[in-house]
């Protein structure tokens, strides 16, 4: 077995270095179409999933500005949304049907399309083979794939919008009977078929991907990378993938048993139903609680897909602009893991007050806040790799503190929704709106920003403008906090979340001053966000040059590329790896990358 | 017109800044991009500590100006609640503290150790007695939280009080309808086929005795003070949500699998007016889950009264049975016997129709 294993190793390595020599010697034969459209170059597909998620992201972020003028302004009106919206907006006022159809696309688009394929999509791609030694992934065939089935997902997304009963409008979480019904919502109709052929396009993607990345991990390091050599960005979208795929294929299953019902007269999700104005439904002896379950499956991990990147880039961007190691790299490496174990063990948390069990949910409690403890480790060692360090604000590094600020704001209140006995008072409430806008939204956001700041050199061999991502940094941080703590408030006060209006209520319309000015803080974060577009854009082509190898002055292996890495990424022989990641400030030297051997003299840690 | 306008100041703004940005850059090139990099690291330390102290500043100046708007200021309504109210500034004491802890380390690290010439970095890999402390004690924090926690969720989920009323609570597209057992205490069958919109709300089973005493109401629910009330929740087309941010509970309404809640109001809506100030109050009964493009304005009221008041009001209600079927009511005149037993003979087939389906 042993023998054999090193034989396939030998011949692996072997096979990989034809390759790259032959992609090298056909470097000139490449057209416009294998070069940017149907690439096959990981680096190629990585920039192909980060525009296609800019362009969701600005899409996705624009529908909230929409949304939030309606609750910041719910007496005004805005003739121009009416030429834009059309009928959605009738009088320059949204129409409920657009808010919610709104909200629920915002929510899809973001979690899926921009933070799950444009942030892990983009990294995975980029990262995986440049940091362990390898050519290309497994199959870039698949890769390839991957992408385009997101992109088709993102084109019948998009066509769902333009259909004349409008998109899918129950909410992101898409719970039956409201998305089985198009009688009950008419944006269950045209619209939610669309929505779930997207979803299952993207979890094609998904798997295709995290397949492909997870056997990239595995088998393609490049001599010297043992696992525990490798930067903590690997582990992290090692991890993020294995969450995937063994979470998506639920989701999917839970979405073809909808197709069943909403189109074959099946009752998986559907019992007991009479509709206003239709009448009692045939449909008995399903359950509509099923489809939470499947869907929190999926659900859950899926916020740990989101963040798990984040903290991998985190980690190492923060210990390379310390100038100090990553503290307790084992320790980072064991709470992912646990994080990445419990991730499938907590689904039913979004589900306490659906009528669940109550011993069933009692564990489910216990199970949540255990996830507290590995994520306050990671938290306690991102502290203490700042401390005496010698820090470097770059871009990234901003970007990389903002997002240990925002987890720990943000994490901090998953305590007191993980608790049944307080989630029963505050579920569904504006309070888990800022609790998960904060932990996994924006922080993952800060995540991406971070690894685009970072790695913008190595993608495109130029620098973005410091200034206007200085700019961008604290603008965005400042405003993201004004924007979402605030909301734990109107949470406190029992507020519900998906509301369009407020005015009838005697409980809850005392935060029209706030709306406002959240409102107001929305659009000016959404614009500053152009002022990131512009810098990323310009700087493709105008930005400083990078002149030196390794800008930042990084260990990974990354940085042993050319300034422009071609298919294949290293001329000549992948280089050999003896060291971890992270060996700043030993022995009085600044930084000692990951191919320098180890000396003789060096000192153990 | 003010829409260019407003575009055109944004763009003006926007190539102002990139202005700014790309000669900032071209400074760099001539001072020296090692000097213009330092200078720029002592600017965004020194934010660090700014944006560490004006954020503080803002948590405080946010609670003093939300506080009162929400119900952390007022005294829950429910018996059960107020263990939710301590549970909670429990958690908030906790999760505060670290919150506070561990933001301002956060900043002033990065303030404090920002890059320095002299300053020789500390290599420090990793330190067993350092992870075994941050493992621990968050470990035990959480484990209190989760006990407390367990102990009252049963008591919120477990069984209501011997003494506890019981009203069946049924969301529809957009409301909410109750139903009170009646005189005998106990609720008759219903079925959901028998629905019609007009006179069966619930889809009574019109032959069961059991149910020819119930109430039926809509949009105000009556429930007396200081007596436990257990609600049995159903929907009838899609999941809603039982909201009860007074009384701390919420509860999911779904489709073919009833749920429960019980809790025990503490002051009458009478006495909410009066605590709170606000003459318009009202017990509200939110719908938290999304269920359709009304969502927003799917709105019930609790009136929460005295025992005499409450007698007073089941007196006046009518049997929904006797809505159903006018002349079977006693309290009307009885002009027709004979026309009466007509209709239960018709009628009889199409009952035992439906119970044979059950």
């Amino acid at each position: 077995m042993s023998n054999e294993a090193v034989l396939h190793a030998h011949s692996d390595v072997a096979t990989h270095d034809a390759h790259g020599d032959h992609s090298h010697e056909h470097h000139h034969h490449e057209t416009f179409i294998t070069k940017y459209v149907f690439s096959q170059d990981h680096k190629m597909i990585a920039k192909q999933f980060l525009i296609t998620g800019m362009v969701w992201a600005v899409l996705g972020g624009l529908m909230s500005v929409l949304f939030r003028l309606q609750l910041g302004y719910p007496d005004s009106t805005f003739p121009w949304l009416e030429s834009i919206l059309g009928k959605w907006a009738k009088g320059g006022h949204i129409t409920p049907e657009a808010y919610y159809a709104l909200v629920t696309t915002h929510g899809t688009v973001l979690v899926f399309f921009v933070l799950t394929a444009g942030l892990s999509g983009t990294f995975a791609n980029f990262l995986i083979p440049l940091q362990i030694g390898a050519r290309d992934m497994a199959s870039p065939f698949m890769n390839m794939l991957s992408y385009w089935f997101f992109f088709g997902a993102s084109i019948v997304m998009l066509s769902s919008m333009f259909v004349e009963t409008g998109p899918f409008s129950g909410g992101w979480t898409a719970y039956p009977p409201l998305s089985a019904l198009g009688d009950a919502s008419p944006g269950s109709k045209t619209g939610m078929d669309l929505w779930i052929v997207s979803m299952a396009l993207f979890v094609v993607s998904s798997l295709l991907g995290g397949l492909n990345y997870i056997a990239t991990v595995l088998n393609m390091r490049t001599k010297g990378m043992s696992m525990t050599r490798l930067p903590l960005t690997i582990w992290a979208l090692f991890f993020t993938a294995v969450l995937g795929v063994l979470s998506f294929p639920v989701l999917l299953s839970g979405f073809i048993l909808l197709i069943f019902d909403r189109n074959f007269g099946t009752s998986f999700y559907l019992s007991d139903i009479f509709i206003n104005g239709v009448g009692a439904l045939p449909n008995e002896g399903g359950s509509a609680i099923l489809f939470q379950h499947l869907f929190w499956f999926l659900g859950h991990p899926e916020v740990y897909i989101i963040l798990l990147p984040a903290m991998g880039m985190v980690s190492e961007i923060l210990s390379v602009n310390s100038r100090k190691p990553i503290f307790g790299y084992m320790a980072m490496i064991g709470s992912l893991f646990a994080i990445a174990i419990l991730a499938f063990l907590v689904w039913a948390h979004h589900m306490f007050v659906t009528g669940l069990n109550p011993f069933l949910g009692s564990v489910f409690v216990l199970l949540t806040l255990l996830i507290a403890v590995p994520s306050a480790i990671k938290v306690f060692n991102w502290l203490t790799t700042l401390w005496r360090g010698n820090i470097r604000f770059t871009p990234g590094m901003l970007f990389a503190i903002g997002f240990v600020s925002m987890f720990i704001s943000g994490g901090l209140t998953g305590i007191w929704l993980g608790n049944s006995a307080l989630d029963i008072h505050l579920h569904d409430t504006y309070f888990v709106i800022a609790h998960f806008h904060i932990v996994m939204g924006v922080a993952s956001m800060f995540g991406m920003f971070a690894g685009i700041y970072h790695w913008y050199p190595k993608m495109y061999g130029r620098f973005m403008n410091n200034t206007l991502a200085y700019i961008h940094f604290w603008v965005t941080i400042a405003g993201a906090y004004m924007i979402f703590w605030p909301m734990h408030y109107q949470g406190l006060a029992g507020m519900p979340r998906r509301y369009y209006d407020f005015s009838i209520w005697e409980s809850f319309k005392q935060f029209q001053d706030l709306n406002r000015f959240i409102s107001l803080v929305a659009m000016i974060v959404f614009a500053v966000q152009f002022l990131f577009l512009f810098n990323f854009f310009y700087s493709i082509f105008r930005g400083r040059k990078v002149t030196t190898l390794n800008p930042w002055e990084s260990n990974t292996l990354e940085w042993t590329t050319p300034i422009h890495p071609g298919h294949g990424n290293w001329v000549g022989e992948i280089p050999e790896v003896h060291r971890w990641a992270y060996d700043y400030g030993k022995d009085g030297k600044d930084f000692i990358q990951q191919t320098t051997p180890v000396g003789a003299d060096e000192s153990h840690h | 017109m003010t829409i260019l306008l407003t575009t055109a100041v944004i763009v003006l703004v926007f190539v102002v800044i990139f202005q700014i940005a790309k000669a900032s850059e071209y400074v760099s090139l001539l001072k020296g991009e090692e000097a213009s990099r330092k200078q720029n690291n002592k600017i965004n330390g020194f934010l660090m500590v700014v944006f560490l102290v004006l954020g503080l500043f803002g948590v405080w100046y946010c609670n003093e100006v939300l506080f009162d708007k929400t119900l952390l200021a007022q005294e829950s309504a429910s018996v059960e609640g107020e263990r939710v109210d301590s549970m909670l500034w429990l958690t908030l004491a906790v999760t505060g503290i670290v919150f506070i802890g561990t933001q301002i380390v956060l900043f002033w690290f990065a303030y404090k150790y920002q890059e320095n010439e002299k300053r020789k970095v500390y290599f420090f890999s990793h330190s067993n007695t350092l992870e075994a402390i941050w493992t621990i004690i968050p470990a035990i924090a959480l484990t209190v939280l989760v006990v407390i926690g367990l102990r009252n969720w049963f008591l919120f989920t477990g069984e209501p009080p011997k003494s506890a009323m019981v009203v069946e609570v049924t969301g529809k597209q957009f409301g909410w309808i109750f139903r009170y057992p009646g005189k005998d205490g106990a609720f008759g069958k219903k079925y959901y086929k028998n629905i019609d919109a007009a006179t069966n709300t619930l889809g009574l089973l019109w032959d069961d005795k059991l149910g020819q005493d119930d109430l039926v109401t809509e949009q105000t629910m009556y429930v007396v003070k200081g007596k436990p009330v257990k609600l049995i929740i159903g929907s009838r087309d899609v999941i809603h949500d039982v909201g009860l941010s007074h009384f701390r509970m919420k509860m999911d309404a779904v489709p073919g699998i009833p749920t429960t809640m019980w809790f025990t109001p503490k002051f009458t809506t009478a006495e909410m007016k009066e605590k709170t100030g606000n003459p318009n109050f009202q017990y509200e009964i939110s719908c938290d889950q999304m269920c359709g493009n009304g969502h927003y304005s799917m709105k019930g009221v609790i009136e929460v009264v005295s025992q005499e008041d409450y007698d007073l009001w089941i007196a006046k209600q009518n049997p929904y049975y006797y809505a159903a079927f006018p002349d079977k009511d006693p309290a009307a005149a009885k002009p027709a016997a004979a026309a009466t037993a007509d209709t239960s003979k018709t009628a009889k087939p199409a009952e035992v129709k439906t119970v044979a389906k059950m």
